[in-house]
């Protein structure tokens, strides 16, 4: 979490109340900083205007790399570092590389793409994590706004969160 | 706000909210270990210390410790190695094909499919290492630079491809299975205090659930979902070749891929079932593992029982269409022969038992489903020992052929497994939550039963 910073928050006990709060709030210009649920909300990255995940090409690269890797071991290998006769067949059987070169592409893309992901979302055992309501990993959800990105102040903000149906607002600020 | 579907039958029942799927599902990791958990806990592990000792004096000794004999050089270890990688499809079937394919009932069995996978791949794996002789040599099947004569791996063969399938599957389930719990770590860390909120706390990876994050977490779910499910159906075929690239008649089918992919779909449900009626109800997850679950995975085992039954009657047809005499003799070998004890069980079990499933009642019936999980998977273990066994008993020098007695070290190295498979997985269903929380908390809004 930035530290020194300080944030008004409005929990919300439903996903229909907290999906067409995001949109009122979005449409009076104030700039959400995050919104935390239990659970993935479906449609709710669309209302927040986050574009969608860069994860699945980050897997197909690591994919892609999977292939050349395999191919190039297999290849150089048999081809060339220590080519073996077996059976009278080619030195370089192609097809008989293709499960191997399938599995090592489906192998550095999982791993790759699971690895990007926890890097991008900063998901590691020593951080500390955003929580503004331990609620939110049970039934309730949180809107939370940054005073300093909002030209509102902490009142202003704090009715815009209660008009669209917050349960609950609170403000939370984290010192350096 | 719920609502509830006039057409489909609810996916989980009695009213729960939210906060009762949080509060049911933490409430095993929470508590002390019941009796029942203790008492199935402390079997486990007899189990486990006995195959340990019979396991310890193979390595020891050598695999001259197993029936084997000069015909029979693979018995017992490959055909419980089939076997488990089987079971372990499920769980990915269960996790990927049924995300693919938007089946929302399989947010409640998800979890605990996804640790049998893993626990029955480390299974199966134990019978590789075992049947290599000289498991500490193991790593000679990885290619890495080494000094023994310069020597690389045979890329052609179908067990270097087995390496490679074996140990992706296991990788990929396991990491497919990890970020499904992070943020159901984070659940229980935010209930937890002391060193349990720690311990908790680094699994969660620090899991904050902000919309960023689930909005990656899904785009990586889809994409895992999409690579795991052409590997899961890979990975039995390669083992499949195991057998089906050799020239053994009996072996040499080129069936033998969507064959065994299908087994292993059959077998894996069925242990699925097998766990999850003990599961549900040890746990008090009625709500959550309903008949409704049930129903849908004996429809599954119907038809891919179906399927592994239209195989074995093709294996048959071909091996007298295409007039290979030493194909010809395999079969009715196979069927009439020394071994047709195993084979009339496979039939039993395999072909005829899940037609049970047809009618509803059976297959919605705790204790008919039961039952036929296990004999499903009996069945299942006889296929593969029929396939593996029979096909080599009588080779093509009738002074050798021959017959496999299992000594009591092929036994003790199945009951290992055994051992180790309850045991991790009791240990999962006590530490870990058997049923994936925020997934479920999905589908209580549109697909749960009003209070």
């Amino acid at each position: 979490m930035e530290k020194g910073k300080n944030f008004v928050f409005g929990v919300y006990d439903e996903e229909t109340v907290l999906m067409s709060a995001v949109d009122q709030i979005r449409s009076k210009g104030v700039k959400i900083h995050e919104v935390y649920t239990p659970y993935p909300v479906h449609g709710l990255d669309n209302a927040l205007g986050y574009k969608y995940s860069n994860l699945p090409i980050a897997g197909f690269l690591f994919g892609i790399c999977g292939t050349i890797t395999a191919l190039t071991m297999m290849i150089w290998m048999m081809g060339f570092d220590w080519p073996m006769d077996i059976g009278g067949k080619p030195y370089i059987p192609l097809p008989a590389f293709i499960p191997i070169t399938f599995e090592l592409t489906v192998l550095f893309c999982a791993l790759g793409m699971t690895g990007t992901f926890f890097v991008a979302s900063n998901l590691n055992p020593w951080s500390t994590p955003d929580m503004f309501d331990p609620r939110t990993t049970d039934d309730k959800f949180v809107i939370a706004f940054d005073l300093a990105s909002n030209k509102k102040d902490s009142a202003e903000l704090s009715s815009i969160l209660s008009e669209s149906g917050a349960s609950e607002i609170s403000t939370k600020s984290i010192a350096n | 706000m719920q609502v509830t579907s006039s057409v489909r039958p609810p996916l989980v029942t009695n009213g729960k909210t939210k906060k009762d799927v949080t509060n049911d599902i933490c409430k095993q990791v929470e508590g002390p270990p019941s009796t029942a958990w203790k008492i199935s806990f402390t079997m486990s592990l007899i189990v486990l210390a006995y195959g340990g000792y019979c396991l310890w004096t193979t390595w020891y000794v050598g695999i001259g410790m197993w029936g084997l004999n000069k015909t029979i050089g693979w018995s017992w270890d490959i055909t419980n190695f089939v076997w488990w990688v089987g079971i372990g499809h499920a769980g990915t079937l269960i996790s990927a094909v049924l995300l693919l394919f938007r089946q929302k009932w399989r947010t409640s069995i998800n979890r605990a499919a996804e640790a049998m996978t893993i626990f029955a791949v480390i299974c199966a794996a134990t019978f590789i290492i075992a049947h290599m002789g000289r498991p500490w040599v193991g790593h000679w099947v990885l290619p890495f630079p080494n000094n023994n004569g310069s020597l690389w791996q045979n890329f052609n063969s179908a067990l270097m491809w087995d390496v490679f399938a074996i140990s992706t599957y296991f990788t990929v389930s396991l990491v497919f299975w990890y970020v499904g719990l992070i943020p159901d770590f984070a659940t229980i860390r935010e209930r937890a205090t002391g060193i349990r909120r720690v311990i908790y706390g680094s699994l969660s990876m620090n899991w904050d659930g902000s919309a960023k994050t689930w909005s990656r977490y899904e785009a990586v779910s889809l994409v895992l979902a999409g690579v795991a499910t052409p590997l899961v159906l890979s990975v039995h075929t390669i083992v499949s070749m195991d057998f089906a690239t050799s020239l053994i008649p009996g072996w040499h089918a080129t069936i033998f891929p969507p064959y065994f992919v299908a087994g292993a779909i059959f077998s894996g449900f069925a242990m699925v079932l097998t766990l999850m009626l003990v599961v549900r109800s040890v746990f008090k997850l009625e709500d959550y593992i309903t008949i409704n679950h049930m129903e849908s995975m004996n429809k599954i085992i119907v038809l891919t029982g179906s399927i592994v039954g239209i195989a074995y009657i093709t294996e048959f047809f071909i091996a007298w269409y295409s007039g290979v005499p030493y194909e010809k003799f395999a079969f009715i070998n196979r069927a009439f022969g020394p071994y047709w004890w195993a084979y009339a069980t496979m039939m039993t079990c395999n072909v005829v038992s899940p037609q049970l499933f047809w009618f509803k009642r059976v297959r919605t019936s705790i204790a008919w489903t039961f039952g036929l999980s296990i004999v499903v998977n009996i069945g299942m273990w006889f296929e593969r020992f029929v396939i593996i066994c029979t096909s080599l008993h009588r080779d093509f020098i009738p002074s050798s052929w021959s017959y496999f007695s299992p000594t009591m070290y092929d036994v003790g190295d199945y009951l290992f497994t055994f051992g180790l498979f309850f045991t991790c997985f009791l240990l999962f269903a006590k530490y870990f939550p058997v049923i994936n929380m925020a997934e479920v908390k999905t589908i209580i809004d549109s697909s749960s039963e009003k209070k």
